[in-house]
């Protein structure tokens, strides 16, 4: 892993594709998580509720399916309130408090988010400090109207005023192509599927007692077995899979930060050399839970299947190899 | 007789579109203009204070000080978008070197209301380079648009020009000739 990887397969397209492509996911996104809580309602209103549709006007069966219906209408309404109210909650959990505009200390800070703001044509984000010794950064909101980009005191504290605006490069970048917007409802999708999984754990079996008398209908016979160990399977498995959903558009979006980054400081060095400081930083970042993971530059809680490569790490990390990103920036500072 | 309506309709659809298109790229050109107005004006407003603030502690550098000032002069009279980048470009030269040479003072460093200043004038330089690089992208693609078909037959027509893009490379080039009289004259 210490010789430099060629740089990246994936040269970035330019910006308006980036962006539509990054919508497409979006939806493509919101879709698959409805639909996975469409079936794990589904599956609640057939083995536990009762629900036939071949036989609406039995006696004591829902003559809808009422679970599924709920679970669709909670999905929607809770990635409605992280499209809405995410970046609230995110800053909000991680302790960040805003800066002042005339705030002396963060005065160079300031400066450079104005400065990506201009380069980026983008307007100036809310800009947040959160107090913390390790050195990270993330950036929020539903577009690029209501942003924020929020800094740890310890990034402050050991970037120089280069390094400081790759740093905040990156983050524009994610506000520029919508990457804030994506995360926030996948974040919100994810939290419905794991507490609609939970609930569902919790009652079947109780459930599953009064459906032994009911004979022919689509929740028995073997097509119903099978319906019914998928349907468990998913709720087992439901954190895992919504886990394995938010990471696959992590993962890639970062590369494409760092390099849309780069082009707007045109320093491409900045950016590395910020990288190889927070990689030296292996001290967790304890102020930013585990949800906000996703966001930040760099794991915040450094954990070593980042730095894998390979299918599962694909899998799992939640951002690619530090020093990967790394050669790939130089790659582009070589070229010029 | 339908078909006919709907390739009427399609044809001015489009037609529309890119029109507005192209008032929305004027538009964008005129807001990144606007913005490299806004940082030049508060580069001319920051640079007397960084001169005043440094002039007790650079004495030995007058020529330097005293060429910042007249760049500044000239650049606030001047007029037009080629001339302005010129005069500017000499501006961004001078400061770029008043920032080198007060590396050398260690008693500058020392000074809070300097070191405000100078992190002041860097990122006000900064913003103005970044202005200028979205500035010029916007103008090339807003010339593109005009010039690629088939907008480039009704362009002129519907008053549309090309914009002209911010050039402070001339000026840099030129720079070199304006160090080899002494003094710092014109």
């Amino acid at each position: 892993m210490a010789d430099p990887a060629p740089p990246g397969p994936k040269t970035p397209r330019n910006l308006f594709a980036e962006q539509a492509a990054n919508r497409r996911t979006t939806w493509l996104l919101i879709g698959v998580f409805v639909l996975f809580l469409a079936f794990l309602g589904f599956g609640f209103d057939l083995f536990v509720l009762g629900y036939d549709a071949s036989r609406p006007a039995r006696r004591g069966a829902v003559p809808i399916p009422i679970a599924a219906a709920f679970a669709t209408v909670f999905g929607g309404v809770s990635s409605w309130f992280g499209y809405r109210f995410g970046d609230r909650a995110v800053l909000a959990g991680s302790g960040a408090r805003p800066v002042r505009p005339d705030d002396p200390n963060a005065r160079v800070l300031m400066n450079v988010v104005t400065e990506m703001a201009i380069a980026s044509g983008l307007p100036m984000p809310k800009v947040y400090v959160i107090d913390d010794p390790d050195p990270n950064a993330f950036a929020t909101g539903r577009d690029p109207d209501h942003a924020s980009v929020a800094v740890t005191s310890g990034l402050l504290m050991v970037m120089n005023r280069d390094e400081l605006q790759g740093v905040i490069a990156h983050e524009m970048s994610h506000v520029r192509n919508y990457d804030i917007r994506t995360m926030m409802v996948v974040a919100a999708l994810l939290g419905a599927v794991l507490l609609l999984s939970d609930w569902a754990s919790r009652v079947r079996i109780q459930g599953r007692r009064s459906r032994d008398d009911d004979e022919g209908s689509a929740a028995s016979g073997p097509l119903g077995l099978l319906i019914f160990v998928v349907w468990l399977l998913a709720i087992v498995l439901a954190p895992l899979v919504g886990q394995l959903l938010a990471t696959a558009v992590s993962r890639s979006r970062e590369y494409l930060a760092d390099a849309s980054g780069a082009e707007l400081t045109r320093n491409p060095m900045g950016l590395a050399n910020a990288l190889r400081k927070l990689q030296a930083a292996t001290e967790p970042t304890r102020r930013v839970s585990r949800g906000t993971a996703h966001l930040c530059i760099t794991d915040p809680l450094d954990r070593a299947v980042n730095e894998r490569e390979g299918k599962l790490a694909d899998l799992f990390g939640t951002h690619p190899p530090i020093d990967d990103r790394i050669a790939r920036l130089e790659a582009m500072a070589y070229k010029g | 007789m339908s078909v006919w309506l709907i390739v009427v309709v399609a044809v001015v659809a489009v037609a529309v579109w890119l029109y507005n298109s192209l008032v929305g790229l004027r538009n964008q050109v005129r807001n990144a203009w606007a913005q490299i107005d806004v940082q030049l004006k508060r580069r001319h407003d920051l640079i007397p204070n960084l001169v005043g603030a440094v002039k007790g502690y650079m004495q030995h550098e007058r020529e330097v000080l005293e060429r910042v000032s007249e760049a500044r002069a000239r650049a606030m009279a001047a007029s037009g978008a080629a001339q302005a980048g010129q005069a500017e470009g000499q501006l961004s030269q001078a400061v770029g070197r008043l920032i080198a040479v007060m590396e050398r003072y260690p008693d500058l460093k020392a000074n809070q209301n300097v070191l405000a200043l100078q992190e002041e004038v860097v990122s006000t330089e900064n913003r103005i380079g970044f202005a200028r690089q979205l500035y010029n992208d916007m103008v090339a693609r807003f010339n593109t648009r005009q010039q690629v078909f088939p907008l480039n037959l009704v362009a002129g027509a519907l008053g549309f020009q090309p914009a002209e893009f911010f050039e402070m490379d001339a000026a840099e080039r030129a720079v070199p000739q304006v160090d080899l009289q002494p003094g710092g004259g014109r």
